[in-house]
């Protein structure tokens, strides 16, 4: 059985309401939070070697330290839930069921970094949130856990909930900062990073839900323990959004210590994959990380197990390996075409490009073109080398990872799975009516030892 | 500025209550949570007069509204109908059977991707992501999320929305 630190509670009935909560324990982390210094926080958070949930994995100690502070200039956090990586959906999990653990991790961050006013934004289209967020940043402030004079400490701090209004590239931080200040979401050049020049060019530290709602923990027990908890520099514990072809898809809380094999095929998470298929790939960190096939996803190119945590998942760089990401762990099983999946992120990307640097711009169109032309039988050889020569021209070479996201899924479905393109290109009849996966049993995929 | 678009006493008091969240002279941050309330209140898209509307209650120019406007995708720049079904597509929900519900509410409400039905009940919009992955296929309607659809499923939807009993708010 895996630690639970940040859903440990999630069973509760009433754990949304602060009184049940509270009565779990809950804000005790703030009371001790609230006795310490500001930097002695920062300490622990930084003994806690807490990594940045969010999908990039940065220490978030480290990114707190370069806070700028000239005098009297406001700062301010900002918490971002604009989660809109295909895949993704953990940080909806502990909005809606437990948003005062956000609340509370908000107030000690805030108390740590000096922000008096601090925001949450979230993506518009997870409507309902904002209303479960605002009763309980309510029910905060009528207990005395925010407004003025905290706990009678002369801290003051209020929270409020911001509405975008569907877009991706939001998630990026400078783009949230741009929509945050009511622009267009167009991400900004770095530097000044946020932590010098943020929200309204104040110095801004900009994290996940998973990251902020981690301090309550880290807090509660101490970082040092906390970081006793995973493995390696994979410390504590990580919420994985499990979807796609399995038995139990939703939200998983693990420690990093276990395996790719445990948690996919164990009762205790995804159950296995669905009506009893084979294994086909997993892409483990939200859309954007390379997709692998099945033999690499469980077993390193060593032959080692490969491990649910930031080191093993990408065990062998890109050509072998994947990432952490945001844990979102999205599963196919045999029956599924690589080409048409990878068409849909591909027009993902494409639809949600800012439109600000050409390559991205431009390149994402043209990769969803091509990959919509040989799913649907109407490609050429030279086209897969087309569009691996664009994904290759697009990363690196903007100005946001937007660029890099949209080219990492193509690039690892052509190393990986050349041959379906070229099925789709030498069978053009065959491609139009069926799915690969269906149509073509050849398995191109070594079976895993457990499915075989 | 038209004469004849404003917000209801309560709205208008939401608002100020929004731009309140910023410092002084930062009222422009108020624009997405104003826009989102101006097209719930006038008639679910929004008109360059409602536009301009909310320009003129934020300070600022209309074509600052407009760009924003036009940029993030929730924001409906021509009449919808009164349930608009955003059936995800991406990725997860692709794989778990998005394009058989999208093709069944195309048949069915005989009308193509972004358009609306005669009858002004029902506009299709295909989503890409909805944050629902583990739940799909899926589709929006209005502030809700509706999950592990099935094509009985959107039927019963459909009906329950044409005997006016689907929440959208």
């Amino acid at each position: 059985m895996s630690k639970k630190l940040l859903l440990k509670d999630a069973h509760i009935e009433g754990i949304r309401y602060f009184e049940t909560y509270r009565k779990q324990g809950g804000y005790t982390a703030a009371e001790k939070a609230l006795k310490m210094t500001p930097d002695e926080i920062l300490e622990e958070v930084k003994a806690s070697g807490l990594r940045g949930r969010g999908g990039a994995g940065f220490p978030t100690g480290m990114k707190w330290s370069f806070l700028a502070k000239p005098e009297g200039v406001p700062r301010h956090l900002v918490v971002n839930a604009d989660e809109s990586e295909p895949g993704t959906f953990k940080d909806r999990y502990l909005m809606e069921f437990l948003p005062h653990v956000l609340i509370e991790g908000m107030l000690i961050s805030s108390y740590c970094l000096g922000s008096n006013v601090s925001y949450i934004y979230i993506r518009g289209e997870y409507s309902w949130i904002p209303d479960i967020l605002e009763e309980a940043i309510e029910e905060a402030k009528a207990a005395g856990f925010l407004g003025k004079n905290i706990l009678g400490t002369g801290f003051d701090c209020e929270i409020y909930v911001q509405r975008g209004g569907g877009a991706y590239i939001c998630g990026e931080e400078t783009a949230l900062l741009e929509s945050l200040e009511g622009k267009r979401g167009n991400p900004r050049l770095k530097p000044p990073f946020p932590a010098v020049k943020g929200l309204w060019e104040r110095p801004t530290v900009v994290n996940n839900v998973e990251s902020i709602a981690a301090i309550v923990p880290i807090i509660d027990i101490t970082g040092a323990e906390y970081a006793k908890i995973g493995v390696g520099r994979s410390t504590g514990t990580k919420l994985i959004s499990a979807c796609g072809n399995i038995n139990k898809p939703g939200v998983y809380e693990i420690d990093m210590t276990i395996t790719v094999e445990e948690f996919i095929y164990s009762d205790e998470y995804c159950g296995g994959i669905k009506d009893g298929k084979k294994l086909k790939a997993c892409i483990p960190g939200g859309s954007s990380v390379p997709i692998v096939p099945a033999n690499l996803l469980l077993r390193t190119v060593n032959g080692e197990p490969r491990y649910m945590n930031y080191e093993s998942l990408a065990d062998g760089g890109f050509a072998t390996g994947t990432m952490m990401g945001s844990g979102g762990f999205i599963v196919l099983d045999e029956d599924q075409c690589i080409v048409e999946h990878t068409m849909t992120l591909a027009r993902f990307y494409n639809h949600e490009s800012c439109g600000q640097c050409t390559p991205c711009r431009e390149g994402t169109g043209w990769m969803y073109k091509i990959l919509k032309k040989i799913e649907n039988g109407q490609g050429k050889m030279e086209d897969i080398d087309l569009l691996w020569d664009i994904q290759r021209k697009i990363e690196g070479n903007t100005i946001c990872p937007l660029g890099d996201a949209a080219a990492w899924p193509v690039a690892a479905a052509i190393r990986h799975f050349r041959d379906e393109f070229e099925w789709h290109v030498k069978n053009p009849e065959l491609s139009q009516t069926q799915n690969y996966g269906l149509a073509h049993y050849a398995d191109p995929i070594p079976a895993v030892e457990k499915n075989a | 500025m038209s004469e004849t678009i404003a917000f209801k006493p309560e709205s208008l008091a939401q608002v100020h209550k929004i731009i309140a969240r910023y410092p002084e002279g930062r009222q422009k941050s108020a624009l997405l949570p104003v826009l989102h309330l101006a097209q719930k209140e006038f008639g679910g898209w929004l008109d360059v007069p409602v536009m301009d509307y909310v320009a003129g209650l934020l300070s600022i120019q209309p074509i600052e509204v407009y760009e924003v406007a036009t940029f993030y995708t929730m924001f409906n720049m021509k009449p919808v109908g009164k349930y608009v079904l955003e059936v995800c597509r991406t990725g997860p929900c692709m794989v778990c059977g998005s394009e058989k519900i999208l093709k069944h509410i195309r048949t069915k409400l005989n009308i193509k991707d972004g358009e609306t039905t005669e009858d002004g009940m029902f506009t299709l919009k295909p989503a890409e992501c909805l944050g629902a992955c583990g739940y799909a296929p899926m589709m929006q309607l209005g502030k809700f999320f509706h999950e592990n659809l099935t094509i009985e499923k959107v039927d019963e939807i459909l009906d329950l929305c044409r005997q006016g009993q689907v929440a959208l708010d």
